[in-house]
């Protein structure tokens, strides 16, 4: 083992399901947070309740009908927790950030400072406790984990295992006492894994965490990892002790990479070895902003122009980044830095999410503090640079042979930033599938920029009971288009309670009027029935016209309408 | 197999022979066989939709990208059990008035189909200076004309292609039945269309578009013209 390859001792301070605190007040009610129809991440209050992560929409209703499920907002949890990054700036100015809700430093520096491993974990955690205390409505719902270790991948697990100690600790003196303050006290600060003692703590764990602990922006990596944990555990390896143990030869041979990578985890080393050489200077990106960025839809499209810049730059010399510095000049003369890593390289859509949500967080936090104390100090945005960090070799993907398939088509992406500035940048979409009963809400429309390309959701294998199956209908009229459904008496069609029908459709009457030829239903549909305000109560059928045409007519508080039509 | 490899390594390229694929029971519709690159086509008529969706999965599954202008009534889920990989097609639902020109025109920079459907009188100077950019770009204008009972004004230039569609849906009952999978009588005209007889197809489920067996007649094979 060369010097270079001795793992950094590495401070994570973890925020348990920071979705669900991020997602705003959750004091009192359980919470949930969705994101294609999947829970993605609970409250305390709900997971009690059985809610649980990977269960879907209905599941999760049926178990806790009174769970407030809320829309997956990646923006805003990055903005938030830039409060919480800029609480540990007292601490070090090397923070990096790799997903928002796990912020990792090196230690040994503020270790040395303040007076040992423990103190800076314990400095840690009472400054991010006080920040979230400030924030409206999550006192003490959050849990939140510090752990110290050799090797930022046993740190995080041992921050995810400190937080875990927390709640359940924080459960316990819910149901003994109301005083929270006086049990954490009690309540271990940090798991701090002694000095070379990572794989040991390592070995317990089962392989599985090598899934859990993935970068879930990058699905390609979570998908090649999922997959070689399924194969290692059929093979009766399933321990990280377990594949520590096996040559490292032999896993590479028989896993490639990403068995190589899950090799060095398992055994307590960092996932690439330093690189200890300064990158290139001239693979910064500068930009200067004329007029200086105050919000934050300016802000979004100079972060994209400059990660195209900079992705361009290091792809020219065959190189890629998994970190990215990003440093801010503000008018008032201050400089902000963060780190943003990223496990697996760094595309362009990546590293532009990224800066939007640092220049996010740095814009909504001087709004915060306008009138107060930092109304000095922080300006408007007047420079920006971006710098790669950890640069390695790209190993580069093997365009198609006959041209076909060339992934994101990134120079198409780019050419639409120029649409992107006449229209908005929100007014430039994609299709992504939800889930839904009926023809409007299975895709939505969603900014381009929100979106990663190439982990677009498609259609979810999720059954949706009550769901018109066959062929869906070309054209979805949103709203419906108001008509009249006459039976054969021409009195006015009713749908009654049980869903039948007053006649047969004889007659629609649009701004002309045109027969029935042949029709199929009703379809009833009651949804949300629990929820006064988002309860529908609807009624299909699908009706051919004596003009040839079909469309599907709904019936919605006693109007009808054509919702949609096939063309 | 064989005679697609050959078209795919042949060396020279044809400026006619510049073109985006389309499913194989459409092709008899299109002068050279493929959407020539540059040019433009309209479809309208009840079942137009449905085959701009089969024409768009085509294309975006061949690694083409498309842009879709104005349409907000369009089925996204018909267009993903159609095929369409929506991860190469954009949408621009509401385009400024003011700025429609300019916003088609910046995405026939950008894409290789831009389907536009303009409720509003669209400009000859415009129109021209569209077509011009896209014959430049190579990048195919579809218009396509959705029944939604709003007036159309037309377009100062004829397309090159058009293709008149008349749907047929079976399968409803009275009161029962589900609908089968539409057949479909597309006509093609246009400046540039030959004259051809129309063709019948069944556009499936899956987006599979097939020709309704025994119904097109000899007259629609592409005959060659001796020159001597």
């Amino acid at each position: 083992m060369s010097p270079v390859d001795v793992p950094v001792r590495t401070v994570v301070v973890w925020c348990d399901e920071w979705p669900a605190v991020a997602s705003g007040p959750v004091v009192d009610r359980p919470v949930a947070v969705i994101r294609a129809n999947r829970i993605v991440s609970v409250t305390p209050m709900a997971h009690t309740a059985g809610v649980e992560v990977g269960q879907r929409r209905r599941e999760a209703q049926r178990r806790c009908p009174q769970v407030e499920l809320r829309e997956r907002d990646p923006d805003r949890e990055a903005r938030v927790f830039e409060q919480v990054v800029g609480a540990l700036d007292e601490l070090t100015p090397r923070l990096e950030i790799s997903q928002p809700g796990c912020v990792r430093f090196p230690a040994r520096a503020p270790a040395r400072y303040f007076g040992g491993d423990d103190a800076v974990a314990g400095r840690a955690r009472s400054l991010v406790e006080a920040v979230m205390a400030g924030m409206a409505g999550t006192t003490g719902e959050a849990g939140i984990g510090v752990g110290i270790a050799d090797g930022a991948f046993a740190a995080t697990l041992a921050a995810r295992q400190s937080s875990n100690q927390q709640s359940s600790n924080q459960q316990s003196s819910n149901q003994q006492s109301s005083n929270r303050q006086s049990s954490n006290q009690g309540a271990r600060v940090a798991v701090v894994v002694p000095g070379e003692g990572s794989p040991e703590f390592l070995a317990r764990f089962p392989v599985g965490v090598l899934v859990a602990t993935g970068d879930a922006a990058s699905s390609q990596l979570v998908e090649a990892r999922r997959d070689l944990v399924d194969v290692l555990s059929r093979l009766g390896i399933r321990r990280l002790g377990e594949l520590a143990a096996l040559p490292v030869a032999d896993v590479s041979a028989r896993f490639g990479p990403v068995g190589l990578a899950a090799h060095r985890l398992a055994s307590g080393q960092d996932l690439s070895p330093m690189y200890l050489a300064d990158p290139p200077a001239d693979l910064e990106v500068h930009a200067e902003p004329d007029p200086p960025l105050e919000r934050v839809d300016q802000a979004s499209f100079v972060a994209k122009g400059m990660a195209d810049e900079l992705i361009d730059g290091l792809r020219g010399r065959g190189l890629t980044a998994s970190c990215v510095v990003v440093s801010a000049e503000l008018a008032g003369g201050w400089c902000v830095e963060r780190r943003w890593r990223h496990e697996g390289a760094l595309s362009a859509a990546a590293v532009a999410q990224r800066v939007r949500w640092q220049l996010d967080g740095w814009l909504t936090d001087r709004k915060r503090f306008g009138e107060g104390r930092l109304s000095e100090q922080r300006g408007a945005i007047i420079r920006l640079t971006l710098r790669p960090e950890d640069i390695g070799h790209d190993r580069g993907r093997q365009a198609g042979f006959w041209g076909g398939d060339d992934g994101t088509g990134e120079r198409v992406v780019q050419s639409l930033a120029r649409v992107q500035s006449l229209v908005g940048a929100d007014a430039v979409q994609v299709a992504e599938w939800r889930g839904g009963r009926g023809p409007a809400g299975q895709y939505q429309l969603v900014p381009l920029d929100t979106v990663d390309l190439d982990a677009l959701a498609g259609s979810g294998p999720e059954p949706w009971p009550g769901r018109l199956v066959g062929v869906a209908p070309a054209l979805v009229w949103s709203p419906p288009r108001p008509v009249q459904v006459l039976d054969i008496g021409e009195a006015v069609l009713r749908v009654d309670g049980r869903g039948l029908l007053s006649g047969e459709p004889a007659w629609v009457v649009d701004r002309g009027r045109l027969a029935v030829a042949a029709w199929a239903g009703p379809w009833v549909t009651d949804e949300r029935w629990w929820d006064p305000v988002a309860h529908r109560r609807r009624a299909r059928i699908q009706a051919q016209l004596d003009d040839g045409s079909v469309h599907l007519v709904v019936l919605e508080a006693g109007r009808w309408g054509i919702e949609a039509t096939w063309d | 197999m064989l005679a697609e490899l050959h078209q795919r390594i042949r060396p020279t390229v044809l400026a006619a022979e510049r073109t985006l694929p389309v499913p194989a029971a459409l092709a008899p519709l299109f002068p050279v066989g493929g959407l020539v690159r540059g040019s433009s086509l309209a479809l309208n008529g009840p079942g137009a939709t449905s085959v701009a969706l089969s024409l768009l999965a085509e294309l975006t599954r061949t690694g083409s990208w498309v842009a879709v202008v104005g349409l907000g009534s369009l089925g996204w889920a018909a267009a993903a059990d159609a095929g369409v990989v929506l991860r190469r097609t954009v949408a621009v639902t509401q385009p400024p008035l003011s700025q429609w020109a300019v916003v088609v025109a910046a995405l026939v920079d950008a894409v290789d189909v831009v389907v536009v459907d303009p409720r509003h009188q669209v400009r000859a100077t415009d129109a021209h200076r569209l077509a011009a950019r896209a014959r430049e770009r190579g990048t195919v204008m579809m218009r396509l004309t959705v029944p939604d009972g709003a007036r159309r004004f037309r377009w100062p230039s004829e397309a090159d292609v058009a293709i008149t569609a008349q749907s047929r849906w079976s399968g409803l009952r009275s009161g029962w039945g589900s609908l089968e999978p539409v057949s479909l009588r597309l006509t093609p005209s246009g400046r540039r269309g030959r004259p051809v007889a129309p063709v019948e197809v069944v556009i499936g489920p899956a987006g599979s578009v097939e020709s309704a067996g025994g119904v097109g007649p000899a007259g629609s094979v592409p005959r060659l013209r001796r020159v001597v």
